[in-house]
């Protein structure tokens, strides 16, 4: 599975941007699925119909988003230096030194403007981009270009660790999940890879408006708070799957928490239970969407989100494809 | 003179209000399209057939309310209290000229004269709420028979061409700009689609109408015309400029709200060019406007803006160039006259 997420972690695909995340993930679900859609906002919805012989399936709407946080030229100094802005929850202390890459290749490494006080942290405006121009004219890119952070995969053992583990992770989930299920499913499945779920959960509400889904899960990564002087939280690596009850977006629907509960202990999956105080998942988008659909979230635990070096474990990522199995090859009662 | 401009931003249309500035436009558009409808929050939504050459429908927004104020109470002196619809700089509102209510009633928005002042209350902001709008009714009873709570309050002032007729002042160019363009593009040709001018309401008080237009008419693609504020007076060395005056029409990429669809900037980019129609790239990162409604209403819609750029927004007195204005209208229509499914094709 390290091939699979390395292939999704190393591509191009700030919010917005996800055409070349969208079509490394059409080939590999096409020949598991009856048929795969591209929508207005660049969503790949990807369906497995439920058997002939399934009485009354659900639609079960399952959501990855493809995009990753980034940011995007505002303006071009004289000199060809670039200042720029955020896409989706981009943290100032994570920039100095880092470099981006837009999507022709180039690459630019981030400064900043002198800091007079190493105990302050300046902001995301008074950083720049450097991409080796000396002027407006020579400078490769224009005002509105995107680019992502730059930085490989690494395997440290059971240690995963690369940008935009969120939400790739999530979306190579789905994909060995839909590898896993059997041929034959109870329910309509519609595994989405969304957009822009980084500026506000965008795509996954259009998404989830064409489905109009029964059940939706979503499948995003979570902070920890096993690392040292962390703010408390009761998930760390290692622990298994998160079985989301809330964040600060949605309060997910406690039977369908009770059934991931039991699905998890029937198979012998080692879970956690999240309460995220600050963020939310595109489930949010898919329990308000048109007449509301009963949503939930599995959540991957994840250290050092929003930085080039997000890092999960490989256990609880196969621990997340076990779960989602589990789910979606039996049925859903509440 | 521009004329439509000039009656355009002299009508009123407070958010919630349009009812006078609907009218208007639809006496200006009726001849140009072949059906018109309003619907249910206010929306104007006419259709201009195409030729047929493609089955497309392109939904063209233009918000029509402007920012204003709203009466909250009459105090027992006839003074009238208000609070601000859409987005303010109270500092903006002392001293101005402006008529309320359906009866447009002239008012000022009292400030003690300069003579009046204490030492050291010149320094200080006067807040909003501690504003009134004086009608020079001698009693609270004489207010009431003028004007009513809930009355809206627009600015007073007057369209003005200057710098040899390329430069106007007036209010509310956010976002009658848009109103006069799009109605110019329905006084025009037929396209080769349907084209549904939708001139929304609500818009300064948070997209509300055009998220229930597009929702209403499913559109194919959707392109939102806006008025954008300039931000090119005197500035520190090398912060980032925002879209300047007199320098092309304003084209988004992203903004707090929206993400445009990159299929549709490059066309709308690629249709300039090609007729040496100027344009700025409008800084990406903070505002919003109505695409970002349109964009994920129901099962999504491929959207993207222009806007001409505009000085001294969400105040008595805006500015623009017409040049700007009068190449938005081109880049529009040359943008949609070459619009092809194609370009919205992903395999």
């Amino acid at each position: 599975m390290n091939d699979l997420i390395r292939t999704l972690v190393e591509a191009y695909g700030p919010s917005g941007s996800e055409d070349r995340v969208r079509d490394l993930i059409r080939p590999m679900v096409e020949p598991f699925v009856d048929e795969t859609i591209v929508d207005a906002m660049g969503n790949l919805i990807a369906i497995k119909r439920a058997s002939g012989k399934a009485t009354s399936p659900l639609k079960v709407m399952i959501a990855a988003h493809m995009d990753e946080i980034g940011v995007m030229v505002s303006h071009i100094t004289e000199k060809g230096f670039l200042r720029f802005t955020n896409i989706g929850g981009v943290f100032p202390h994570t920039l100095s030194g880092g470099r981006v890459r837009f999507a022709d290749g180039t690459v630019g490494v981030i400064g900043s403007d002198a800091l007079e006080d190493m105990g302050s942290i300046h902001p995301l405006n008074k950083h720049f981009i450097d991409v080796g121009a000396t002027s407006r004219e020579n400078c490769p890119v224009r005002v509105g270009d995107a680019a992502h952070f730059d930085r490989s995969f690494e395997a440290r053992g059971r240690h995963l660790t690369a940008k935009s583990m969120d939400d790739r992770i999530g979306c190579a989930i789905a994909i060995e999940a839909l590898r896993q299920l059997p041929d034959v499913t109870d329910h309509d499945l519609y595994f989405v890879f969304s957009v822009q779920e980084e500026v506000g959960t965008r795509g996954a509400e259009v998404a989830a408006n064409r489905i109009l889904p029964d059940i939706s899960i979503a499948l995003d990564v979570t902070r920890t708070g096993d690392v040292p002087e962390s703010r408390p939280m009761d998930v760390r690596l290692g622990g298994g799957p998160a079985i989301k009850v809330r964040d600060s977006g949605m309060i997910a629907h406690p039977g369908l928490v009770r059934l991931m509960r039991r699905r998890a202990e029937e198979a012998g999956i080692t879970y956690q239970l999240e309460v995220l105080e600050h963020g939310t998942t595109d489930a949010r988008s898919m329990q308000l969407a048109g007449p509301g659909s009963t949503a939930g979230c599995i959540s991957i635990p994840c250290r050092y989100i929003h930085t080039p070096s997000e890092t999960v474990d490989v256990e609880d990522v196969t621990g997340c494809v076990d779960l989602l199995v589990a789910m979606l090859s039996k049925g859903i009662e509440l | 003179m521009n004329d439509l401009l000039k009656q355009l931003t002299e009508a009123v249309g407070v958010s919630g209000d349009e009812n006078d500035i609907r009218l208007l436009i639809r006496d200006l558009i009726v001849d140009h399209v072949d059906e018109w409808s309003v619907d249910t929050m206010g929306n104007l939504l006419a259709t201009k057939r195409g030729t047929g050459q493609y089955d497309l429908r392109v939904f063209v927004d233009a918000h029509m309310d402007e920012v204003g104020l709203i009466i909250t109470d009459i105090d027992s002196n006839g003074m009238l209290k208000f609070t601000t619809v859409g987005g303010f700089d109270d500092r903006t509102l002392l001293g101005k000229v402006v008529q309320v209510g359906p009866n447009r009633v002239t008012g000022v928005i009292g400030a003690r004269a300069v003579h009046l002042l204490k030492s050291g209350e010149m320094s200080k902001v006067v807040r909003g709420d501690a504003m009134r709008i004086d009608i020079g009714a001698k009693s609270k009873e004489s207010a009431g028979n003028q004007v009513s709570i809930g009355d809206r309050a627009a600015f007073v002032t007057e369209y003005e061409e200057l710098e040899g007729g390329r430069v106007a002042i007036g209010k509310a160019f956010d976002n009658r700009a848009g109103c006069a363009a799009l109605i110019e593009l329905l006084r025009g040709d037929r396209y080769p689609f349907d084209l549904v001018a939708a001139f929304t309401v609500q818009e300064e008080v948070g997209l509300r109408g055009a998220k229930v237009a597009a929702a209403g008419t499913r559109p194919d693609v959707a392109l939102v015309l806006e008025c954008t504020p300039a931000y090119d007076q005197p500035k520190e060395n090398d912060v980032s400029p925002n879209v300047a005056l007199g320098k092309g029409v304003s084209v988004y990429v992203m903004d707090a709200r929206t993400i445009q669809d990159p299929r549709l900037v490059a066309h709308l980019m690629a249709s300039a060019d090609a007729h040496d129609i100027p344009y700025q790239v409008r800084q990406p990162g903070g505002g919003g406007t109505n695409t970002g409604a349109i964009q994920r209403a129901g099962i999504g819609i491929p959207a993207a803006t222009l806007a001409v750029p505009g000085r001294y927004a969400h105040m008595p007195s805006m500015m623009i160039s017409l040049d700007d204005y009068e190449n938005m209208i081109r880049m529009a229509d040359v943008a949609l006259r070459n619009l092809t499914p194609d370009i919205l094709r992903r395999e």
